[in-house]
């Protein structure tokens, strides 16, 4: 799709564009997004810059907030050897690689059966599958709770990989079943009539083709998961299992006295591998943020 | 090719094995070629999974809600009384304000916002693909920790926005965001717009990029506006995405927990509570689950029609494509 929407757009800009001029798009195209980015950005740098600002600075009224005059990693150094951050970074990724690779296993499975297996009733599954995607974990979290706790699960890892399955695997199995559409079936049949086992099937033919939506859910499993806030605040209680965004926003904050600086630090340090990951999918990641949506 | 089906072919091959052998053989062949058993094999470990940590809790916390239990003791079944007593509450019923009032007043302005954004990025720029990547980032980083940033931007004392506007002379107080009521309602809904409007430009650009030029170049030779070209041309085509991505972008902003809860925990004087963070603070810290469940089952009639509401959405497009399915 995105290859044909860029032709599109060279023969477009080619055909109309010379009917605006440079003040004009200047006006009505570069201002306006230059602003959205300014906002869009800001939060980042303020971010960047505290986390560098020596207090002294930080609760200052004078002179220019924008910038730093003498840079500091002290933040950074009480946040990673004075607090449990490095746990909670560790648990974090752990808790993100396993629930998105078992959620992507389970998944592929199911988006191949449902879309090309058509057992009875698959239908019926997609649309449920489609359902669930829309449970928002602000009305599960309670209950879940309630299972969790009486599964003995309550305040370990185990917790969140199992749960949060809950939203990746609707997620993941939606977006694989549009993926699945696009392969064609011929090369099912082929690979049936000369013998091919539906297992050999799945391994050496749809799996190699379907890579690019596996790598597409399995991103945005990650970072759906990375970002995950209400169930690892619920069902986790001790620090040194806490996630990052819980670690931060329960641990860090002491009293009336906010440390901005590592607070700030601890927010860059949580967002960084994110960001990192998805600067090098960043294909991958809009098609599986669109392909959920449009389909 | 090959004119007989394959089990067969590989049943023969195995002729020579033991009897046993051969009927397990030939069953995994069914199982292989029987799609409904296979199909139920594959769905299993995520039907499994859904099933025991979505659909169960979903009917536990619909049955939660009927009945009085708190933390570390089971409840008992008090039928609506849950319901009744959140009815009869203030701050239940200013939370369900905060809700809707959130929810409808971010998503106007994340969706006009959004729209614009998309059309802008639709259009011919330098370094398209970097600004296109840039512009997500607000919605992949995880929204606690952004929320963390707007905590530090809002902050009463050391806010960067009010030392700009002190130093361009527009204010000579700095502002209270977060510390009086109205303030806080429109800083945190000023934080929701700032993560939500990428999910929505980005998705309207996909839209916007499967609209073939050509109809462009027809409404200009016409003598069609660019507002026209707009109304009569794009908007049309693009309505059925907007309904589905407004749909999403209502059922995120209605459930919205994160924000609130790193930014103002509900405060001040519960003006910013919305259901899902009224109910968790029921529920969790005060140990009233029924009560917290009973909260958080309210808000389903809503998110109903949000998701009726895609469904028709949905259906239209498939009316305009002149397709059936």
């Amino acid at each position: 799709m995105s290859a044909q929407a860029s032709t599109e757009q060279v023969v477009d800009t080619q055909g109309m564009r010379y009917l605006e001029s440079v003040p004009r798009r200047v006006v009505t195209v570069y201002a306006p997004l230059a602003l959205f980015l300014f906002v869009l950005l800001f939060p980042f740098y303020w971010m960047g810059i505290t986390t560098f600002k020596p207090n002294e600075e930080l609760l200052s009224r004078e002179g220019n907030p924008f910038w730093v005059s003498s840079p500091t990693l002290a933040h950074i150094r009480k946040l990673l050897f004075d607090t449990a951050y490095p746990d909670w970074l560790w648990n974090t990724m752990l808790v993100a690689v396993v629930s998105t690779f078992l959620s992507l296993v389970c998944s592929l499975l199911a988006a191949y059966a449902i879309e090309r297996l058509r057992f009875r009733g698959s239908r019926y599954v997609g649309v449920s599958v489609f359902l669930a995607y829309l449970v928002p974990p602000s009305i599960l979290f309670i209950p879940l709770a309630k299972v969790v706790f009486e599964l003995g699960l309550f305040d370990t890892r185990f917790a969140l990989i199992l749960t949060y399955p809950t939203f990746l695997i609707p997620f993941c199995t939606w977006l694989l079943m549009g993926y699945f559409r696009s392969i064609p079936f011929e090369l099912e049949e082929c690979a049936l009539i000369d013998g091919a086992s539906r297992w050999q099937i799945l391994t050496k033919i749809v799996l190699p083709l379907a890579v690019p939506g596996l790598i597409s859910a399995g991103i945005f499993a990650f970072t759906l998961s990375w970002n995950e806030f209400i169930y690892a605040l619920t069902f986790i209680s001790s620090s040194e299992v806490k996630t990052v965004p819980v670690g931060v926003v329960t641990e860090l904050v002491e009293g009336d006295v906010y440390h901005w600086g590592s607070l700030m630090a601890g927010a860059l340090l949580g967002s960084l591998p994110v960001a990192i990951l998805y600067s090098f999918f960043v294909e991958y990641y809009v098609s599986g943020l669109t392909g959920a949506v449009k389909e | 090719m090959i004119g007989f089906p394959s089990p067969r072919f590989r049943g023969e091959g195995t002729l020579h094995h033991a009897t046993v052998a051969r009927l397990v053989h030939a069953l995994v062949n069914r199982l292989q070629n029987n799609r409904n058993a296979l199909g139920l094999l594959f769905i299993l470990p995520a039907g499994a999974l859904l099933l025991f940590f979505l659909t169960y809790p979903l009917g536990l916390g619909v049955w939660l809600g009927f009945t009085d239990t708190k933390v570390g003791r089971g409840g008992h079944w008090v039928g609506l009384e849950n319901y009744v007593f959140l009815f009869g509450d203030s701050v239940a019923r200013l939370s369900l304000f905060n809700t809707l009032f959130y929810t409808v007043v971010a998503s106007v302005i994340k969706f006009a916002l959004g729209l614009w954004l998309a059309l802008l990025l639709n259009k011919h720029l330098p370094f398209k693909a970097f600004i296109r990547a840039v512009v997500l980032l607000p919605f992949i980083v995880p929204t606690a920790l952004s929320a963390i940033a707007f905590w530090w931007i809002y902050d009463a004392q050391f806010s960067v926005i009010s030392w700009t506007l002190t130093k361009l002379g527009l204010i000579d107080r700095y502002i209270d965001f977060l510390g009086d009521p109205w303030n806080a309602r429109f800083s945190t809904i000023a934080a929701n717009i700032w993560r939500g409007v990428p999910f929505i430009a980005i998705c309207l650009l996909a839209g916007l990029q499967t609209i073939s030029p050509s109809y462009y170049e027809a409404a200009s030779l016409d003598g069609a506006t660019p507002w026209q070209q707009f109304r009569y041309v794009t908007l049309p085509l693009l309505t059925p995405i907007i309904a589905v991505v407004m749909t999403f972008s209502v059922l995120f902003t209605f459930t919205d927990f994160q924000l609130i809860y790193v930014l103002t925990r509900g405060g001040p004087l519960n003006a910013t509570h919305l259901m899902a963070t009224l109910s968790f603070q029921r529920a969790i810290p005060g140990g009233a689950l029924g009560e917290g469940a009973a909260l958080a089952v309210a808000m389903v009639p809503f998110l109903l029609a949000a998701i009726l509401f895609s469904y028709f959405g949905l259906q239209r497009r498939a009316w305009q494509q002149g397709g059936k399915d």
